[in-house]
């Protein structure tokens, strides 16, 4: 496993605004190797569907983006043409979105839609098209499968609508799947089920996916790495056992108050809850963002931040320890 | 669908019993129709003959139902001013007016529709600002003026077109843009928020993720939802237009429907006038069903429900 997948080094994301710039992401680095599990976790608006979007080239039209380097398997999104980006997107690397009732046409079959991506990537039949899209809503667990192909999207549930949406991203066996939030629109005792599908399926295509979730305990269960995200920047990455065994940013701790541990961690159990607002990002954003929530900010904390890197572990805290220890010796 | 469809169907036809009882009424509505018939110089016992010879005398429910079955068979009485059947009278017409109407509503889909779509692609843009100034001035003004304002420029000063009858195609290329240019903006601005609307929605960003071009984009996935409320507007203006052709074929005295109803109401011609009503409210109802057949057609939503 020599050159990760997906490489991504100081991926920014500035929205011009009525008031100044928003700068949404802020100097996103992380690789990802191929079959691996990156899950990002951070609460609502810290940017982790627009780093998604941006990883597809699916930014709304206005969003700026720059990058030192945004590759996958060698190639450089950043200056890849529309039409290199199309070549890729669908066949493979591929998005599972947050809204599965919404993302499907309502003017087209389930049949269509799902033959759709591999008609346009690859030189198949519509009949083989076809084939394969029953064999994937087969494989993602939906009954009658042959049949599904003639009906709409209006005919099925949230739950099957977002198994399609899981079908018709395989479809293409892509070697990169991102799914923002797959499950947050469906029921509870839906949403475990569709994680471990996508999970179960994942490995045994040896596919590479970046999950978004807040469901802790399905970090703890598929990620092999995480990825912490807040107002706009990843304020901690690692592998998931270190970073659940020692979460090393104060807001990753605040995240994981009870120190939850991988197979420990109830499923569904949220992510904490933590006092105090959140900075705006519009105009200069100077210092450590999380300064105004940090039991432990400074006035050093307004001035440049280090990025502490060990080996795969890697966080931004101007305490080299992050006040792991100093927090320990607290609550103890 | 089919129960849809039925039900629609029942309506239809309810409404259109109800407008030919009113079409009916109008020839009692308008005054007495005895009087009208004999004319300004008749006297009472004229007049009266008159009343009788054609029935007027009877119950008006009789009238009614007599002048609705033979209106169904294709008997609408006789022109008092042609003395010739009403019937065959209007069928003569008729066909200039469909003509009319057709290329009508085709030029102001062709026209309306690209406009929206390019609008949509590019709010606010010179395109977009041009296409609302264009709608706009289309509902600002009024179709005989604007009808005039063609003959004076194209007919009159550069004289490329004639600027009345019905002989050939060039005769048609005014009416048509006048009587298009009428049901322009309203098609154009359905088709510019629809597309907005679609071109913001989830489905559109799985197609993009998908790795569908722009091309596919906008037509396939965008234009094929955003078209559903359009055509079925399309099918009611064109019914409109059927009947609204009246002005647009007395300004360049094309010899259709329309110009027969404005000829008849200046003459007084009864029959005519109310089997041209009777006619005239006939395809807005047809037209007006056929846009919720369509309409089920093209949305699967309202197909299985
Ligand atoms: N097109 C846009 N224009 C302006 N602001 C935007 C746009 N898209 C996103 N934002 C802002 O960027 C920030 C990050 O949004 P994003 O959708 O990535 O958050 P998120 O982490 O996915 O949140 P959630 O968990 O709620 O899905 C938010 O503050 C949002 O308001
Ligand atoms: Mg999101």
């Amino acid at each position: 496993m020599s050159e990760p997948l997906l490489s991504v080094r100081n991926l920014t994301l500035d929205i011009p605004t009525g008031s100044g710039t928003l700068h949404a992401v802020r100097g996103i680095d992380f690789d990802l190797n191929r079959g691996e599990t990156l899950c990002i976790v951070g609460e609502s608006g810290s940017g982790k569907s627009l780093t998604s979007l941006a990883l597809m080239g699916l930014l709304g039209k206005g969003i700026k983006r720059s990058a030192d380097r945004m590759t996958f398997d060698g190639t450089e999104l950043t200056t890849a043409d529309s039409r290199k980006m199309r070549s890729l997107r669908g066949a493979r690397m591929a998005m599972i979105f947050q809204e599965p009732m919404t993302s499907l046409n309502p003017a087209y079959t389930i049949g269509d839609q799902l033959s759709e991506a591999l008609l346009l990537h690859r030189n198949v039949t519509r009949a083989a098209a076809r084939a394969r899209a029953v064999e994937l809503l087969e494989k993602v667990g939906i009954t009658a499968a042959e049949s599904r192909l003639s009906q709409y999207p209006h005919q099925l549930s949230g739950g099957l609508r977002q198994r399609v949406m899981i079908a018709m991203a395989l479809m293409c066996e892509p070697e990169l799947i991102i799914a923002d939030e797959p499950t947050t629109a469906l029921d509870v005792t839906i949403q475990a089920q569709i994680l471990r599908l996508l999970h179960d399926l994942g490995r045994e295509m040896n596919m590479a996916m970046i999950l978004i979730t807040h469901d802790l305990g399905v970090v703890a269960r598929v990620a092999d790495k995480v990825a912490v995200m807040y107002a706009g920047e990843l304020v901690e990455t690692g592998p998931v056992g270190e970073i659940f065994n020692a979460p090393t940013h104060p807001y990753t701790r605040g995240l994981l108050r009870c120190i939850p541990l991988p197979g420990k961690t109830a499923r569904g159990s949220q992510l904490g809850t933590i006092p105090g607002i959140v900075p705006s990002l519009v105009g200069a954003v100077e210092g450590c963002v999380f300064r105004t929530r940090c039991p432990h900010a400074t006035m050093e904390c307004r001035g440049p931040i280090p990025k502490r890197v060990d080996g795969d572990h890697a966080f931004r805290c101007i305490f080299p320890d992050g006040k792991r220890h100093d927090e320990k010796e607290l609550t103890a | 669908m089919l129960h849809f469809i039925l039900k629609r169907l029942g309506l239809a036809v309810l409404v259109a019993f109800t407008v030919s009882f009113i079409s009916f009424s109008l020839l009692f509505l308008s005054g007495d129709p005895a009087a009208a018939l004999a004319g300004e110089t008749a006297s009472g016992e004229d007049i009266e003959a008159l009343r009788r010879l054609y029935g007027f005398d009877r119950p008006m429910l009789v009238q009614y139902g007599e002048w609705l079955w033979s209106a169904l068979r294709g008997d609408f009485g006789e022109s008092y001013y042609f003395k010739l059947p009403v019937a065959s009278l209007i069928a003569d017409r008729l066909g200039v007016t469909m003509l009319l109407g057709v290329c009508g509503i085709s030029f102001a889909l062709l026209t309306a529709v690209p406009l929206g779509v390019v609008a949509a692609i590019r709010p606010n843009s010179l395109i977009d600002r041009a296409a609302l100034f264009i709608s706009v001035a289309g509902q600002a003004m009024p179709s005989f003026w604007f009808g005039l304002i063609l003959i004076v420029v194209f007919a009159i000063q550069l004289g490329w077109l004639p600027p009345s009858g019905t002989g050939t195609w060039r005769h048609f290329v005014m009416p048509t843009i006048v009587l298009g240019y009428y049901a322009m903006p309203a098609i154009m601005r359905l088709t510019r928020a629809g597309m907005l609307d679609v071109l913001s929605s989830d489905y559109i960003r799985t197609a993009r993720a998908k790795g569908a071009n722009e091309t596919r984009v906008l037509f396939r996935h965008a234009l094929r939802n955003a078209i559903i409320p359009v055509v079925s507007l399309a099918a009611v203006q064109m019914g409109f237009m059927l009947g609204g052709s009246i002005v647009v074929e007395s300004i360049f005295a094309l010899h259709g429907a329309g110009y027969l109803a404005w000829e008849s109401i200046a003459r007084n011609d009864l029959p005519t006038v109310q089997a041209l009503i009777l006619i005239f409210s006939m395809f807005y109802i047809v037209f007006t069903f056929l846009a919720d057949v369509l309409n089920a057609w093209l949305d699967p939503r309202m197909r299985s429900s």
